[in-house]
């Protein structure tokens, strides 16, 4: 038999019994980051494709969205940190190698931009919109000069905000479930379909329903992938990955995962996109909503399962 | 200047005097600490084997916790030993998740605390308390790059192992088997 | 006391660099944390002390941060008790002054005794109210129904008060309920008992064999500290334990004995000593008596004879024997500390004295040293009164080798019992909780029940402090003065407690105590001096010291008057013996009606279902003392009940689950104990540490957590030759339906 066993009555608060020292806010906002980043992406790539007209509601109308989330998100941040009073030193300093640093100056850029996009297309949903001060009317302009350049930096960001997050939970080494590189690119794919979903759900064009829907299975048949990849990856590695994918494979987090992650979040809205696009007519709803479900879902289960996952007892 | 503290697993008896010390040498609040003593017992009775470890922060030379702070709060001074600033710490909690030594806590006032090898008492030509109340007088600490500190002396006379070595993190915490 | 706060020049050991360090660390500041700054700002002075959390009394220096509160207590280099360094419970010991569970206020009983009734009085109500009731209680029974029971530094001046009144009864617990036996085997053998600390030479010794002992989860500082330099010399220990100690883990051999069959391992390694021819001749021909009868008696007890009863086998104990004796005379067979288990037990530490004085152990490098104390003069006082009557004169058949009162002997003599024409009518109960130290709660209870006066003297709300009538808050060792220590060492030393700080609420020490109540009582005339620093600094300046000189240094070493640590080649040592000799065939048990040598007697063995309830220590608690403490309960706050995994199966019991346990008499335990499933325990005993499991709601931090051995050790196994309580001979089964019962966490 073996033991290994802290004897010292060690109890600290949020490490022991098992680690815990992030919560819901960490999870919610890493999805509205990831569907920010998904709407504003899509936003900036039809826009710099020209397609502005065909796809309004997605370069338009859908990106007022992301200002919101990215917000409350950054609310839900804050709310987490222990020691508020000093959030303000994440913008003394940017540290490379830290990707939380990056975020931080990444979400100053991405919820600036965003607001400006939104700001430039504030007559989409009040028409008579004045702004008022010359100065603001003075920025409008300028940025309706300089848009494209705009959504470049749109566009940039936007990929960054959605893979960051996955980087960042990569870079933790000392928690065996997140330390896979295929988890920036999986954390991108979850923001673009969260992203291409919202689209779907917002529009009322038929076309611009259908290549949304398109690119969602893809993005869906991608994430997939990528999932499987990952499994793939832990139990070909060493103990500590193996047992963090067993967490998922008969562990404590294998129903909440499978069924809500994979199942309604993935392949349901997979199958129903499938269906759409070979003329069943399904209500835009259901996959919307089950896709959108399905990214949160997939960032909780990570967050708290990542968090249990460890290398000593 | 390297420090490191090395701690001799057939000598420990578990009594736990370096967490208490640690407590009122650095005011750790009730109810944390940033030390620790781990049992490891392996066998079938009567044929048994016990290990005894007194743990704490590695002070890594790769450390993990000082990568992913976002401030800059989590760094290293001279002598490879690992501090937090108390000031620039928004307690984001990253270090935290980030060690895989479980080293640190978030301290009530809201910063993150850990061991730090009690650097005002090492300037001072003092061992960190932990060391220094120790009854079995099982811990050493000193300058590895100092071949005749305690702790070098010591390491050449004896086996020893870090904590999963493999994670690596370099870690400065040797075990005396 | 001075409260302002003065820069004392600190000792020479780098005081000047740390104070310009302390200046230094502060113009650093800004990125230091909270907990660095109070360090350093700690400096501000630091006062004598010596430790109260257990008996060894290690000196320290208290040291407080910049607000003047108590921070933190380390040892003073100086004293040989501790070197320098102190045990988790001294270290922790801040946490007794900081505990906000500590009495504040004198408390007198309103309701029956049980009903935790009490309303906070003055000292001066408090006082009275004693005084009256001890005033009628010596008129109507005599003083001498008056019985002090006490565990602590604040004993002394209850003593003082008693044997003023004339009153001999003056109990520790840790005489029958603890180390009696071996005091009372080590004296009849060697004619001198072991005392505290023992003079165990453990640092220079190259074999040490512990049978009973688990030094390492035992913290005797001073003999865990050498055991840790007897390692790094190579020094081999045996082990001898059915459970894997602390200890057992660093022993070369580990003997896992069957519970209770001690005394046979003992006798077949006297047999292997004695046919092996491996005693130390010269000693043994010089300074034993009796080594014919003894080699006459162990003739059967053979290795294979023990093996059978023991479990150990014959070859282990062969060459575990040859070890000893390979070793001697630097060898201690140690003998233990709480020895008091089935009742025979004073001659199984006969057999402990035995071996080592053929060994040669005794007086020798390695082995047993001479202590010298020092003998501080008293200040003048009358001489006390005779006693009328003793327990002695009462009961002149009785244990008759023990040479103290003992604590169970006063509580079963306060008993009322028709066939005695008189008992006990009064208890002062200072510094020791009576209800877990002595076995069989319920026989306790009858007692108290049938006191006319209950005084219970403590800092903490202990569970005796509920049934008493009055309750007398304690000021912690931290917060005053006592006698100074002159324990027995290597060399003879003097160690000041002097107070770090004021009185906590309306806290007292005892010193205050009890001459308010020799003021009422009219027995002033045996405490001369009103103010103790006054007493104290009489008392060094007749031994050529000050109590200025021992504030600044606060150890005092002395020289020894003769060079005789050890016993010079053929020196000619006469023993406080009958015969002038180490006994190895017992006169004095002989003359009492007692088998002069040991004989190996069979003991109860657990009913089937059943496991033999073992107890012990962890480093990290000294029992009552420090179950409430904040820094000690962070590092232990409940106790586990130890399960062999066998065991275990059958049971259905796994780690962590919370289970009853019940005793053959139907007793079962007042909370539930989490279990430890560990190869550690033997499959026919259970293990736990005892000191846990309170009952006392205003101990808020350990209120039900873990459950209480003393609660289940009603069968008391009693010592014939010395009244020692036996509490190993329980066995307990589980009871793993809670019905829904919660558990405290």
């Amino acid at each position: 038999m073996n033991e290994e066993l802290i004897i010292s009555g060690r109890e600290n608060l949020m490490v022991d019994p098992q680690l815990h020292i992030w919560h819901w806010p960490i999870p919610l906002y890493l999805f509205l980051g990831g569907l920010a980043a998904g709407v504003l992406f899509f936003a900036a790539l039809y826009y710099l494709l020209g397609k502005e007209e065909q796809f309004r509601t997605a370069v338009r109308r859908v990106p007022f969205i992301a200002p919101i989330a990215l917000v409350l998100g950054l609310a839900a941040l804050f709310y987490d940190l222990n020691h508020k009073a000093f959030f303000w030193q994440l913008y003394t300093t940017i540290r490379i190698q830290s990707p939380m640093s990056w975020g931080a100056w990444t979400l100053l850029v991405i919820t600036t931009v965003s607001v400006i996009w939104c700001a430039l297309h504030i007559r989409e949903f009040f028409p008579d919109w004045d702004w008022k001060y010359q100065w603001l009317k003075d920025i409008e302009s300028f940025f309706n000069r300089y848009k494209k350049p705009l959504a470049w930096v749109m566009l940039i960001f936007a990929i960054i905000t959605g893979v960051y997050t996955g980087i960042l939970l990569s870079a933790f080494n000392a928690r065996p479930l997140w330390n896979t590189s295929v988890l920036g690119p999986l954390f991108l794919a979850s923001g673009l379909s969260a992203g291409a979903a919202s689209i779907v759900l917002a529009s009322k064009n038929r076309e611009e329903r259908l290549l949304f829907t398109k690119i969602d299975l893809i993005i869906l048949g991608t994430e997939l992938f990528l999932i499987v990849h990952m499994f793939m990856g832990f139990l070909a590695s060493t103990q500590v990955q193996i047992e963090a994918a067993e967490l998922f494979l008969g562990g404590e987090y294998t129903m909440v995962f499978w069924i809500f992650v994979v199942v309604l979040g993935i392949i349901i809205p997979a199958v129903l996109d499938l269906m759409e696009l070979r003329g069943k007519h399904i209500p835009a709803l259901i996959p919307g909503v089950l896709v959108l479900i399905g990214s949160f879902a997939f960032r909780f289960v990570f967050v708290f399962a990542g968090q249990v996952s460890r290398w000593l007892y | 200047m390297r420090y490191a503290m090395a701690v001799d697993t057939k000598k420990c008896v578990g009594c736990s005097d370096c967490v208490v010390a640690c407590q009122t040498e650095n005011n750790v609040p009730i109810g944390f600490c940033r030390d620790w003593v781990v049992e490891v017992m392996d066998g079938t009775y009567p044929q048994l084997e016990i290990e005894l470890r007194s743990e704490r922060c590695n002070h890594c030379g790769n450390a993990p916790c000082v990568r992913c702070c976002p401030t800059g709060a989590s760094h290293i001074v001279d002598g490879g030993i690992v501090l937090v600033k108390p000031n620039k710490c928004i307690g984001c909690g990253a270090c935290i998740a980030s060690c895989p030594y479980d080293a640190r806590y978030p301290h009530p006032k809201g910063y993150v605390d850990k061991c730090t090898f009690c650097i005002h008492r090492v300037k001072e030509g003092m061992k960190p308390a932990c060391v220094a109340v120790c009854p079995t007088k099982c811990m050493y600490f000193g300058d590895l790059d100092d071949p005749n500190s305690d702790v070098s002396v010591i390491l050449r006379k004896r086996k020893s192992k870090t904590l999963i070595p493999e994670a690596g993190t370099q870690p400065q915490l040797y075990f005396l088997i | 006391m001075a409260t302002r706060r003065q820069f004392i020049r600190i000792s020479a050991m780098g005081a000047g660099a740390v104070m310009a360090g302390a200046a230094g660390i502060r113009l650093l500041g800004a990125g230091l944390t909270d907990g660095q700054k109070a360090t350093l700002a700690a400096l501000t002075g630091r006062t004598p002390t010596y430790c109260e959390v257990c008996f060894w009394k290690c000196a320290g220096w208290v040291y407080k941060d910049d607000k003047g509160s108590i921070q933190k207590i380390i040892g003073n280099n100086e004293d040989l008790n501790c070197n320098g360094r102190l045990c988790p419970r001294g270290t922790g010991g801040v946490g007794m002054y900081h505990d906000e569970d500590r009495l504040r206020k004198p408390l007198i009983r309103t309701d029956d005794r049980g009903t935790q009734s009490f309303r906070e009085a003055t000292w001066e109500e408090a006082f009275d109210y004693i005084a009256e009731k001890i005033k009628v209680i010596s008129a109507e029974h005599g003083p001498e129904c008056i019985a002090l029971f006490t565990h602590g530094s604040g004993g002394k001046y209850f003593s003082t008060l008693l044997r003023a009144l004339g009153s001999p009864h003056i109990a520790a617990p840790s005489y029958a309920q603890c180390r009696g036996p071996r005091e009372v085997a080590f004296q009849a053998t060697f004619g001198e008992s072991l005392d505290s600390p023992e003079p165990l030479d453990i640092r220079d010794t190259k074999c040490l064999v512990l049978i009973g002992s688990h030094l390492g989860e035992n913290m005797h500082n001073g003999q865990v500290q050498e055991m840790s330099d007897a390692i790094d010399k190579g020094a081999t220990i045996i082990t001898v334990d059915p459970r894997f100690s602390t200890a057992a883990g660093k022993s070369k051999y580990w003997l896992p004995i069957k519970p209770a069959t001690d005394l046979a391992l003992l006798l077949a390694w006297i047999n292997v000593i004695i046919s092996e021819e491996l005693y130390d001749k010269p000693y043994v021909e010089k300074y034993t008596y009796g080594f014919e009868y003894l080699k006459e008696h162990v003739k059967n007890m053979t290795p294979e004879w023990a093996y059978g009863i023991t479990t150990i086998d014959p070859t282990v104990i062969r060459e575990t024997a040859r070890e000893m004796a390979n070793a001697a005379p630097a060898v201690i067979v140690h003998p233990g500390r709480h020895v008091t288990w089935y009742g025979d037990d004073t001659q199984r530490l006969r057999a402990v004295a035995i071996l080592n004085a053929l060994l040669g152990s005794w007086g020798r490098r390695g082995g047993f040293f001479r202590t010298e104390t020092f003998a501080l003069p008293e200040p003048p006082h009358p001489a006390y009164p005779t006693p009328k009557r003793t327990w002695r004169t009462e009961f002149p058949d009785l244990y008759k080798l023990a040479d103290t009162v003992l604590a169970n002997g006063v509580c079963d003599a306060t008993v009322p019992d028709p066939s005695r024409n008189c008992k006990f009518q009064a208890w002062i109960v200072n510094g020791t909780n009576l209800m877990e130290t002595l076995p069989n709660q319920e026989n306790t209870l009858k007692a108290i029940q049938a006191l006319q006066l209950l005084v219970v003297v403590d800092t903490m709300p202990m569970e005796i402090t509920g049934w008493a009538d009055v309750v007398l808050p304690e000021c912690t060792y931290l917060e005053r003065y006592d006698d100074l220590r002159v324990g027995p060492h290597r060399k003879p030393q003097i160690a000041l407690r002097a107070p770090a700080a004021e009185p906590s609420s309306d806290t007292k020490p005892a010193f205050y105590m009890a001459r308010e109540l020799a003021k009422r009582l009219g027995v002033i005339d045996y405490f001369p001096f009103e103010k103790i620093e006054d007493q104290l600094d009489w008392q060094l300046k007749q031994v050529g010291s000050s109590l200025e000189e021992m504030k600044r240094i606060g150890v005092k070493t002395l020289d020894r008057t003769a060079d005789d640590l050890y016993f010079y080649p053929d020196e000619d040592v006469e023993f406080y013996t009958a015969t002038g000799k180490i006994e190895l065939y017992s006169t004095a048990l002989e003359g009492a009606g007692f088998d002069p040598m040991p004989k190996y007697t069979v003991h109860e063995e657990p009913p089937a279902g059943f496991y033999r309830l073992n107890y012990g220590r962890a480093p990290m608690h000294t029992f009552s003392r420090t179950s409430n403490n904040p820094n000690l309960t962070d590092l232990m706050d409940e106790n586990s009940v130890w399960v062999n995994p066998r065991v275990a199966k059958e049971w259905g019991l796994s780690t962590g689950q919370y289970v009853h346990l019940v005793n053959q008499d139907g007793k079962k335990s007042e909370f539930p104990i989490r279990v430890r499933v560990t190869e550690r325990i033997r499959w026919d005993s259970v293990y736990m540490v005892h000191g846990f499991g309170h009952q006392e709601k205003k101990l808020r931090r350990c209120y039900g957590k873990g459950a209480s051995d003393t609660n289940l050790i009603t069968k008391v196994l009693v010592d014939p030759v010395m009244g020692g309580t036996g509490m190993r001979g329980n066995f307990v089964t589980f009871i793993t339906d809670l019905a829904g019962e919660e558990v405290v966490s």
